[in-house]
């Protein structure tokens, strides 16, 4: 280790510093020496207590907690194509086929996010910085199976030129960038993105005839919102509901392992639990941001319950949050730490209307069944205003306080 | 002092060319862009913008309402009290909207359609008012008739150079008044049919237009440093 450290130091660095001949590289070459030793800087003056904890600390962090939603999001991609097929495979079959679809995917988000983050940090003469290591991994496990790549290119370059370069780079965008890209593409190509596109080759093998009898692809969102407008006693309505009572194919058991087509890395509400662990337990994700996520997604679809105004309605609070990406969203969305509302109070707010919001839109909207994109992004942009009025309220408490002393 | 020696070089018969008069013509193509510095008349460029052919008509209709006003209330300039200026303004403006709204109607019926109401509201667009305060008022019709090319210009340029790139990656076409869409991608590439391809559609939508008019400004910041606020 030793040797190596030594020859970077002495013999690659010249090169790249200033005057040297590939000083036009320095900032990869930074980047990637950062990446691999801790920096050599020591303040200059004065003492200051340094934490070990850095940027590149954190984002590593988010990825270990995202490893579990990856991995089963890969095995889930295999598994559900041999499913709708009625194919047995083992363990290694599943993994190999979502992995032939799932790496692309993370290849092609890094390669075009970084690229375009290197360029930048080269114009601007900027040290490379790590806030694309997160959002490089949530754009894969937020795409369908079969999204084109070309088409996860171009939502990726402009989730990262429009949603945070134009902004000043990371720190400084307003929106989450994993979920612009997701936005765009839900916009960009409605078609690509709703329909029979969550299992591989579905629309394919449905064509060919091999699907197993009454499989049609969709996901359980996608059948709840064809109940909607139905009567609740016909046929076809007590047809999907059946499918999510205990042994059915969306039962809450399955949604909450995650064995149901989705995105990529949401389907598993376990999986994200996991990675919900990770962050809590290492201080990075906010934990008020998730429960308060969590109660307001909770008291939403309770509030259906009441309504009960149709089979969409009367799903139990408790299934529809492990369902589509309310999970993930919640736990990787939602607590991003740039987007998120900064105050104690005003993460409360911020998270529990972001579940509110999901689970309103998904139930009134069956055009827009990820509900839980929509919320974040709207809440994202609500955030600085829920801060203003929490730093405000603050502020006139402590001079009602003041004035009451004085006088 | 230096005032009236103003006053009195203003008096000199001036060559309609002249360089201050040129300038004219050149500032609101870049320095001061109606919409990209002043950021007026953006409804419109947000909304029409989705084909080429719109565009144009609506970058003619606004040069000829344009320049029509700026003369008009040029030529008026010293009979109108100022404090009903703004009425007769708009009396000037709305009847030549009418008159561009009718023509459009009577030749060409299919794209005045796609216009709907938008050229009505070009009476409201801040570019037209914004002129006819800031220039004709104070200004001989020479002067004010090619401050209304120059704006009229800097608006057309700008709907121009967003409605091609809406055109050719919303719909994968590209279109002129009179040659109507001409479709330049095989159908074949198009994944419906067995291709890779897709049009993307959020460019058919207005935020796009808002993206794009927001990339036009950031490269021109970028190539005109004057345009940068100091901080």
């Amino acid at each position: 280790m030793k040797g190596l450290h030594n020859f970077i130091d002495k013999k690659l660095k010249p090169n790249f510093t200033e005057g040297g001949k590939l000083s036009k590289f320095w900032v990869v070459f930074d980047a990637l020496e950062t990446f691999a030793f801790t920096p050599g800087h020591v303040t200059k003056s004065g003492a200051h207590i340094r934490d070990g904890i850095d940027l590149k600390r954190t984002m590593f962090m988010v990825i270990l907690a995202l490893v579990p939603c990856l991995l089963f999001g890969t095995w889930n991609a295999g598994h559900q194509y041999y499913a709708s097929i009625g194919q047995e495979a083992d363990l290694w079959a599943k993994l190999g086929v979502g992995a032939l679809k799932v790496l692309p995917l993370v290849v092609v988000s890094y390669g075009v996010g970084l690229g375009i983050e290197f360029v930048f940090a080269g114009i601007r003469k900027h040290s490379i910085n790590e806030g694309f290591l997160v959002s490089g991994m949530l754009i894969p496990l937020i795409m369908p199976v079969d999204v084109p790549l070309w088409m996860v290119a171009i939502a990726t370059a402009f989730a990262v030129i429009i949603g945070k370069e134009v902004f000043g780079g990371t720190g400084m965008n307003i929106l989450n960038i994993a979920l612009t890209s997701r936005a765009f593409l839900f916009f960009a190509y409605p078609k690509q993105m709703s329909g029979e596109i969550w299992i591989h080759d579905v629309a394919a093998n449905k064509t060919a005839g091999l699907l197993v009898d009454g499989h049609t692809g969709a996901t359980a969102l996608g059948h709840l919102a064809n109940t909607v407008g139905k009567a609740a006693d016909s046929a076809e309505v007590k047809g999907i509901m059946a499918q999510f009572e205990p042994g059915g194919m969306f039962s809450f058991e399955n949604s909450f392992l995650g064995l149901i087509p989705g995105s990529i890395g949401e389907t598993s509400t376990l999986a994200c639990l996991i990675g919900a662990a990770i962050l809590l337990f290492t201080g990075i994700g906010s934990w008020r941001i998730m429960l308060s996520f969590l109660i307001g997604g909770l008291t939403m679809g309770w509030l259906f319950n009441l309504a009960g105004a149709n089979a969409f309605m009367g799903v139990s609070p408790l299934h529809q949050v492990v369902m589509g990406g309310f999970m993930f969203g919640l736990v990787f969305m939602a607590t991003d730490p740039v987007t998120a509302a900064q105050t104690a109070t005003g993460k409360l707010i911020y998270g529990f209307f972001g579940g509110f919001l999901s689970i309103m839109i998904r139930v009134f909207n069956g055009a827009y069944p990820e509900g839980v994109m929509m919320a974040v992004l709207f809440m994202n942009v609500m955030a600085p205003l829920i801060d203003h009025y929490v730093i405000q309220a603050n502020i006139n408490r402590r001079m009602k306080r003041s004035a009451l002393q004085t006088a | 002092m230096s005032e009236v020696q103003e006053a009195i070089v203003e008096k000199k018969s001036e060559p309609l060319f002249s360089k201050k008069n040129r300038k004219l013509i050149s500032d609101p193509l870049n320095d001061s862009n109606p919409i990209t510095v002043q950021v007026l008349g953006i409804c419109s460029a947000l909304a029409i913008t989705v084909q080429v052919q719109q565009a144009v008509i609506m970058s003619l209709s606004v040069l000829f309402v344009l320049i029509g006003g700026n003369i008009i209330i040029s030529l008026m300039r010293n009979g109108i009290p100022d404090r009903i200026r703004i009425i007769v303004q708009l009396v000037i403006v709305a009847a030549l909207v009418i008159i561009v709204n009718e023509v459009l109607k009577a030749f060409l019926p299919d794209i005045s359609e796609k216009l709907s109401v938008f050229v009505g509201l070009i009476i409201t667009n801040c570019i037209i008012m914004g002129r006819l305060e800031a220039f004709a008022l104070a200004n001989k019709p020479g002067p004010s008739f090619l401050d209304a090319i120059g704006n009229g210009l800097g608006y057309a340029w700008i709907l121009l150079a967003v409605s091609v790139v809406r055109e050719i990656f919303g719909s994968g076409a590209i279109s002129f008044p009179g040659m109507g869409q001409v479709k330049f991608l095989p159908e074949g590439w198009f994944i419906g049919n067995g291709g890779f391809y897709e049009n993307n559609n959020m460019m058919i939508l207005p935020p796009m237009a808002l993206v794009v008019v927001g990339v036009i400004i950031w490269i021109q910041r970028s190539r005109n440093t004057k345009l940068i606020e100091s901080h």
